[in-house]
């Protein structure tokens, strides 16, 4: 009697600490179903651009023709980058075209990777990189800072149309952690560029975002200007002299 | 005569067992391996003497292409010897072992996704998924140990972990793959306490309800939708934890074969939307039928309550082994002191199928007395052996089309009930059968002989259209036919009206002329059966006919007999496709019957079956596609009208359930008599109304499009005043006073066996033996006005579906406008 009333209670204390009911927890901007809007329906008109032609082909080429649907993701990256950084339904049905597939072989290519963004993203969309290193290192606060200065929540678009935050997984930076990437959809797939920034302050990405929107290029990689690449801060402190060639027979000698 | 009759008690209970075929299933690993020449091979792996023998799981057998490639491992120490290619699954099936499953299905192909069916093997390292790993010599699989145990109850926990805890308001509940494996595998509680994710459900159309939340991603239904509905439009969307079954953009799934997802999806994900929440399933009672509402009488399950049929499901039909059979037949044979071989030599078989094979309209006037019966009797006899050359029956698998799933809420609905009487004003009273059946017999009396015409319907079982062939003859016209065979059809010979090919033996054609026919629609069937070998043997199919959609790749030829003039003269490209061609196959529609020409045009795909070899010896694809589930028979029975245009000078009609009848050119005082079973077409013109009960209410013979005879079997009891269509007919002879010899259903078969011995084997089919060579030449020319397609809505062709609620759905919904 007594254990059970105190699982009981051992339970209610979870529920209050319980965090709020996540549906399921998904990277991608979109729901996994489509739902018709005036800028993303299967009626409209959709087609590669005429420089893009030229990569489709390119692309295509990789691939045996009897496996074009191997070009699938390639294909949608390009459409993604020619569409401003989203896929509209009508952009998919264009690939299945291409590549000679029905078209729901494509939606489950495009709802499983949460790099093909099926709603409308800003022309610079900010991934933060929510993995554990990135986490410890402070990107919680820096997702806060982002969203904060622009006035959005995650995957909305400011008003401009031209920032949106997500979250990403690991991109492998973790060494220069914490990490944002800036997709650069403002050029189309000609000036397309998918830049990391490392090492990364709550005050250095609003930095970011305004020299985003003034235009200005800033270099891409750490920024800590006390760092080179992935070095440590302040110059090495290890391997400071040339490296010895590994240990090797002298064969001269035999 | 004694002797055929002692034949006859040796066969007979063998054939009408067919739940002993239930039990058998082959496990093949390609579908061409699917012939009849196998035995049991698990029999001949002799067990180890300390281990007790297990039998095969559901009569699983195996098939070896050639014995070399026999491979044996041992099953929980059992060893058994398999062909090479099984996979692990495959092998302890034929151990006898069952290994839980969700998402492997022997018709489709292997996703191994869902972890149930982990076994351990020796000096493997985890456990493996056995759906997936194929067998290899000498594996030692070991399914019951604590390794295996401990990793399916792991699946199960992970299964269950987002499954909601619906099942008593779950429509599935009772027939769950997950309910009943998680009994084994399921632990008592959870250690899962987030929440449970949910899912949106998704509009499928008026057939399919989902529940996507119950959802176990085990792909099935994509898989189906996929390779044997052809329709691409389900898929598997988002990752992870968000992963779901959906079409991503609205839309209906528009197959005709979309009621089987219902039946593979192991969970209460996909349930049958008609169906929801009216019954449990072990409230019902199954009965073994045949579906009428196609020629192609996919075997069924009608699921009733009552008196009520509640659903239909179809029954597993695996094509048999033919040759053990005639190994259990002459069995029976030599323990009742008879041995086959010695009384009827080989060479007599041509002679007695040539005279059966006939039929000579002659033959059906023949009373079973006289000095004739001896005659008849003889053939009879000999035709008892006959089943034991007929090749394998193979109909539906496990599918069935929509519409057979589907129809059955019209058998509620629309139905006659009461004898009854239009009235001078017009209007219809309810009278007793014996005031219906007098005036029905006093008016045919009134009228001359050759102003009777008898037509029978669509749904019409061959025991009603041999009492009304007998009727109609007692009275002295001979002018009856079943509607859909045309006006003059072409009786004489069964190869001109049957699929040669057999169903099944479509899989082995590599190249397919569809000639005025729509299988799609007429038949989803062996629709499903060509898109099955156009997938596995890339087989080619050309079509002439109007325009319409195919779920295969197809190649659309021409519209109308000019193109088929063109490949019969050798003008046209398909032509090197069917000479190059090993199994060619010509499918012509049954809807070509209706044409004046239609002589003219079967003898120019005979000229292109002659010229492109599709007729040998070891090989005949030169097929009729029927529409009917009556038309088999009729013609079996040799229902062929005297003159082609009885219905322009008739005085008295005998509608048994023709409802698809022009009846226009009728003479207004003409006497109209209708039995059925639906107030449909037919009603609006009769004066009488004889109520009889439909095929899910009696026990009838249908032959199906390529030949083989099945029976249906009574489900539930009639509606009101309803009687079996012979009984009707057995009636009024008599109230017309031309008694019919027989008033059983023994005795009506005992009639049907002097005129179509065939259509008493049951469950058997029993191929043509003579060709098309014999036919006379056809002096019509051809018209050259392009064929029109037989069926307008496949969900509504006779007067069940008529009737059908949810078939008026369908066609409003999911039909391409």
């Amino acid at each position: 009697m007594l254990a059970r009333l105190a699982s009981k209670r051992l339970l209610e204390i979870r529920q209050v600490f319980r965090q709020p009911p996540q549906a399921s927890r998904s990277f991608s901007t979109a729901l996994n179903y489509h739902i018709d809007s005036p800028d993303n329906n299967p009626d409209l008109p959709w087609e590669f651009s005429e420089g893009n032609k030229h990569k489709v082909k390119e692309i295509l080429s990789h691939y045996p023709s009897n496996y074009k649907q191997s070009a699938v993701i390639p294909l949608l990256d390009l459409a993604q980058q020619q569409h401003g950084g989203w896929l509209p339904v009508s952009a998919m049905n264009a690939v299945a075209k291409v590549i000679e597939v029905a078209p729901i072989r494509v939606y489950e290519v495009a709802t499983f990777y949460s790099m093909f963004n099926r709603t409308k993203v800003g022309k610079y969309h900010l991934l933060v990189c929510g993995t554990t290193p990135c986490m410890i290192r402070g990107s919680r606060e820096i997702e806060d800072a982002l969203l904060k200065h622009l006035g959005v929540k995650r995957n909305e678009v400011t008003k401009d149309g031209l920032f949106s935050v997500g979250e990403m997984e690991c991109m492998g930076s973790c060494v220069n952690a914490p990490m944002i990437t800036v997709a650069d959809y403002s050029n189309g797939s000609e000036g397309y560029s998918y830049n990391y920034y490392e090492d990364v302050t709550p005050e250095r990405v609003v930095e970011i975002v305004e020299m985003l929107r003034r235009g200005e290029k800033l270099p891409p990689g750490t920024q800590n200007p006390k760092r080179i690449m992935s070095g440590p801060e302040g110059g090495n402190t290890t391997l400071l002299s040339e490296p010895k060639p590994p240990p090797c027979r002298d064969l001269d000698a035999c | 005569m004694g002797l055929g009759l002692l034949a006859s008690r040796a066969i007979r209970p063998f054939n009408s067992s067919s739940s002993s075929r239930l039990l058998l299933r082959t496990i093949v690993s390609k579908p061409e391996l699917q012939s009849p020449e196998s035995s049991a091979a698990a029999a001949d792996a002799c067990p180890e003497p300390d281990l007790p023998p297990r039998t095969p799981l559901a009569g699983a057998r195996v098939h070896f292409p050639n014995p070399e490639d026999a491979i044996e491992v041992f099953v929980d120490g059992y060893p058994v010897k398999i062909p090479k290619g099984m996979t692990v699954l495959q092998a302890c099936e034929v151990a006898g072992v069952d290994i839980p499953r969700f998402c492997y299905h022997s018709r489709l192909s292997i996703a191994g996704n869902c972890r149930m069916c982990l076994v351990e093997v020796e000096k493997s390292p985890k456990p493996v998924a056995s759906c997936a790993m194929p067998a290899l010599p000498g594996m030692k699989i070991k399914t019951d140990t604590p390794v295996a145990k401990k990793a399916r109850e792991g699946v199960m926990e992970f299964l269950l972990m987002n499954h909601p805890l619906d099942c008593p308001i779950c429509d599935q509940g009772g027939e769950c793959d997950l309910q009943d494996q998680s009994m084994a595998f399921g632990s008592d509680r959870g250690r899962f306490t987030e929440m449970k994710r949910s899912v949106v459900d998704k509009n499928l159309g008026p057939l399919v309800k989902t529940v996507m939340t119950r959802c176990i991603q085990c792909t099935r239904c994509v898989r189906f939708a996929s390779e044997v509905a052809g329709v691409q439009d389900l898929g598997m969307l988002g990752r992870g934890s968000g992963e779901e079954i959906g079409t991503y953009v609205e839309k209906l799934m528009t197959s005709e074969l979309s009621g089987n997802v219902i039946d593979i999806c192991p969970v209460g994900a996909l349930t049958s939307k008609p169906f929801a929440f009216k019954a449990r399933n072990w409230e019902l009672k199954g009965t073994e039928s045949i579906d009428v509402t196609d020629a192609v009488g996919s075997n069924i399950r009608i699921d009733s309550r009552g008196p009520e049929v509640m659903r239909i499901l179809p029954r597993l039909n695996e094509s048999l082994c033919t040759n053990q059979e005639f190994n259990k037949a002459s069995d029976r044979l030599i323990k009742l002191g008879l041995r086959p071989n010695n009384i009827f030599l080989p060479e007599t078989y041509p002679t007695a199928l040539f005279y059966l094979e006939l039929r000579l309209p002659a033959l059906a006037f023949l009373e079973p007395s006289g000095p004739s019966i001896l005659f008849i009797s003889f053939f009879t006899c000999l035709s008892l052996f006959i089943p034991v050359i007929a090749t394998s029956v193979d109909i539906n698998e496990e599918w069935i089309s929509d519409k057979t799933r589907f129809c059955y809420d019209g058998l509620k609905r629309q139905r006659l009930n009461d004898p009854m009487i239009r009235g001078a004003d017009g209007r219809f009273k309810a009278v007793s059968w014996r005031d219906a059946l007098a005036i029905v017999a006093e008016v045919a009396h009134q009228v001359k002989p050759e102003e009777i015409v008898g037509i029978a319907g669509k749904l019409s079982d061959a025991e009603s259209m041999m009492a009304l062939k007998d009727f109609l003859n007692k009275m002295g016209s001979n002018n009856i036919w079943c509607e859909g065979t045309g006006t003059q059809p072409n009786a004489d010979l069964r190869s001109g009206y049957i699929m040669n090919t057999s169903i099944n033996g479509l899989e082995k054609a590599d190249v397919f002329l569809l000639v005025g026919t729509q299988p799609r629609v007429e038949a989803a069937m062996v629709n499903a059966r060509i898109r099955k070998t156009v997938r596995a043997n890339n087989a080619k199919v050309g079509y002439v006919g109007p325009e319409t959609d195919f779920n295969y790749d197809c190649q659309h030829l021409g519209t109308g007999p000019n193109t088929l003039l063109e490949i019969a003269e050798g003008r046209h490209p398909f032509v090197s496709a069917i000479s190059n061609a090993k199994n060619p196959v010509i499918i012509v529609g049954a809807g070509l019957f209706e044409r004046e020409d239609k002589d003219a045009i079967f003898s120019v795909v005979e000229t292109i079956a002659k010229k492109g070899n599709v007729v040998r010896p070891d090989w005949n694809g030169l097929n009729v596609l029927l529409l009917n589930a009556a038309q088999a028979a009729a013609l079996d029975l040799g229902l062929v009208p005297e003159s082609s245009n009885s219905i322009e000078s008739a005085k008295f009609v005998y509608l048994m359930g023709a409802d698809d009848l022009n009846l226009d050119k009728l003479p207004k005082d003409a006497f109209v008599v209708y039995q059925g079973h639906h107030g449909d077409h037919g009603v609006y013109r009769a004066n009488v109304i004889l109520p009889a009960s439909a095929f899910s209410e009696k026990e009838g013979t249908y032959e199906n499009t390529e030949g083989c005879s099945q029976q249906t079997l009574p489900a539930v009891p009639t509606v009101g005043d309803a009687r079996d269509d012979w009984k009707i007919i057995r009636a009024l002879s008599e109230v017309a006073g031309v008694r019919l010899p027989y008033d059983t259903v023994g005795g009506i078969r005992s009639r049907m066996r002097t005129v179509a011995p065939n259509l008493l084997h049951v469950d058997e089919r029993e191929p043509a033996t003579l060709g098309h060579s014999l036919k006379p030449e056809v002096t019509q020319k051809v018209n050259p006005a392009p064929f029109k397609s037989a069926v307008e809505n496949f969900y509504m062709t006779d007067s069940i579906t008529r009737a059908s609620k949810i078939m008026a759905q369908c066609s409003a919904t999911l039909r391409k406008k």
